[in-house]
């Protein structure tokens, strides 16, 4: 069968990922060192294990309403206000998604489509692109500075805006670069937004997790924005809940009332199990959020000082788990360092091109990894670069 | 908990450099922390973990519970400062419940193990009784797993 005629052009067009390309050889190899995985290390915490045991043993095993359980939307928009000032309406103003990442999925399809134009901030998490082509909708990225500390300026945005611009995705706290937008950055940015009557998807996923005393602010936070805006969060990165597959997107009735119908068709509700876990988490969880993001602090210090000791300039990221070294000094390009890395020292890094083409010349390093292990890789990545 | 007790108590190889950058706290300032731990006891050592079972010949282990007749003025610190000065005891703790003291003791072999306790441990006055218990397998030890299990694997995969 001519497969290639039965399938759309559009999901053919889309390139692989360029961490799974690097990664499937690093799979085909034994005993690498990996700083490459991007989601926490520590373990969902017992108790909000416990409560998706607990609800198993009690047989609730059946969906959930559409949205999410009641309990669990209200706790959302408790934590919301608790951390971020967001008020939102538990009844018809969230919607519970599999992870954030299905959020981002139909938030791009409700919200934008052909001849559409959606602006898209690199580096960059690598979903943005793909599911915009299949929202119908065109791509268009802005290359964020490492002399910006890799914030989206209101300049560069309002460079990249032409009549059919339609969403600006906000990846902040970021993956792969770990910069942080504060309050004045996002002001900037709302201005050129309301002037140009855009909307805006914030991917707030890593929001717990930022360092410093910087607390994160969300767009939707400033004045006019929050009509505008989709917030975007989940439990994975904060709750270290990857595996359980729930997030959730907050927006103005007439957006979630869509985000929900679309969820409807396409997933119905999302874990019942899960939800569970989740009310715990929201209910008792800010003080396993505060213990591991004081870990990673740590790991955080440790990672960019050991960088810039030996000799790659290294921008102090302020959020995620990610440290992004400039390995432009080494004459490599980021394949090429991370393919030598791996093939000489068993080291694993991620190309920073994976991440947009403004990702080159760049490496990921992710940090979710214990002081031992951390401490051992950058031995070797030290040794790589003394004997380049 | 002090930070960096924590993290040398959980791997003592690191550098001061290396802790200071942990901690963002000058080098200096690490080094004369871990000497003033040093200096008023709070750190008695530096040493590796090491997981007997897997070496051959390495002898075993035993706990044993004493009871004891604690002494006037001075309870059960005579006796057990009196036991801690065997060689082939490894650790004494005084206990709440139905013994007193606790002890670690490692011997070439059992009857090794047994011959202390008969003709050494029980000889002392005041120990009423003894209860020995060898240990067969150790699974975690000082907070170090000694066996890989499912759960201490990292299981991540690149999902995308």
């Amino acid at each position: 069968m001519e497969y290639e005629r039965k399938l759309t052009e559009s999901i053919q067009g889309i390139r692989p990922s360029g961490i799974r390309r690097f990664f499937d050889i690093v799979n085909e190899m034994d005993n690498v060192i990996s700083l490459s995985v991007g989601e926490p290390d520590f373990k969902t915490p017992w108790h909000v294990r416990e409560a998706g045991i607990r609800s198993l043993e009690l047989g609730k095993t059946w969906y959930t309403p559409n949205r999410g359980f009641r309990e669990l939307r209200e706790e959302i928009c408790r934590f919301l206000y608790r951390r971020y000032q967001l008020t939102y309406d538990p009844d018809t103003e969230v919607v519970v998604t599999v992870g954030g990442s299905e959020a981002i999925d139909i938030a791009l399809r409700c919200l934008c489509g052909a001849g559409d134009e959606v602006l898209i901030p690199q580096p960059s998490f690598v979903c943005y692109e793909p599911l915009t082509v299949m929202a119908g909708a065109t791509p268009v990225t802005i290359e964020t500075k490492a002399e910006n500390a890799f914030r989206l300026t209101a300049e560069e945005l309002e460079q990249a805006i032409t009549d059919r611009t339609k969403l600006l995705v906000l990846p902040y706290p970021n993956n792969p670069t770990g910069a942080i937008m504060e309050r004045d950055d996002l002001v900037a940015i709302a201005r050129v937004i309301e002037k140009h009557d855009l909307m805006v998807l914030s991917d707030e996923i890593y929001s717990e997790l930022t360092y410093g005393g910087k607390n994160h602010v969300s767009i939707a936070s400033i004045d006019g924005m929050r009509e505008r805006t989709v917030v975007i969060n989940g439990f994975s990165k904060a709750y270290a809940m990857t595996g359980w597959r729930l997030g959730y997107a907050a927006a103005p009735v007439p957006i979630a009332e869509m985000l929900t119908k679309l969820h409807q068709y396409c997933i119905m509700s999302s874990p019942t199990t899960a939800q569970y876990a989740a009310i715990e988490a929201l209910r008792h969880g800010d003080q396993d959020i505060a213990g591991m993001r004081s870990e990673y602090d740590m790991r955080r210090r440790f990672v960019v000082g050991t960088l810039c000791d030996m000799g790659l300039d290294t921008f102090t990221p302020e959020g995620a788990f990610y440290a992004f070294p400039c390995i432009r000094s080494t004459g490599l390009s980021s394949e090429a360092f991370c393919t030598r890395l791996l093939h000489e020292k068993r080291v694993a890094l991620v190309p920073g091109s994976a991440f947009g083409d403004s990702g080159e010349g760049y490496v990921r390093l992710s940090y979710s990894y214990s002081l031992k292990h951390l401490s051992e890789a950058l031995s070797l990545i030290e040794a790589f670069i003394r004997e380049l | 908990m002090d930070k960096l007790l924590r993290i040398l108590s959980e791997n003592s190889s690191f550098t001061p450099a290396q802790l200071a950058r942990m901690l963002g706290e000058p080098e200096d300032y690490i080094k004369a922390q871990i000497k003033a731990y040093e200096d008023s006891g709070v750190i008695r050592g530096y040493r590796a973990v090491v997981n007997w079972d897997n070496v051959p010949d390495s002898g075993v282990q035993a706990l044993i519970e004493l009871k004891v007749a604690p002494q006037q003025q001075k309870g059960f610190d005579e006796i057990a400062e009196r036991i801690m000065g065997f060689d082939e005891v490894e650790s004494v703790s005084l206990m709440a419940g139905s013994y007193d003291l606790l002890l670690t003791v490692k011997g070439e072999t059992i009857q090794d193990v047994s011959s202390f306790v008969a003709k050494k441990l029980a000889a002392l006055d005041g120990i009423l009784s003894t209860a020995t218990h060898f240990m067969l397998k150790r699974y975690k030890d000082n907070g170090v797993a000694l066996v890989d299990t499912e759960a201490s694997t990292d299981g991540r995969e690149m999902v995308v």
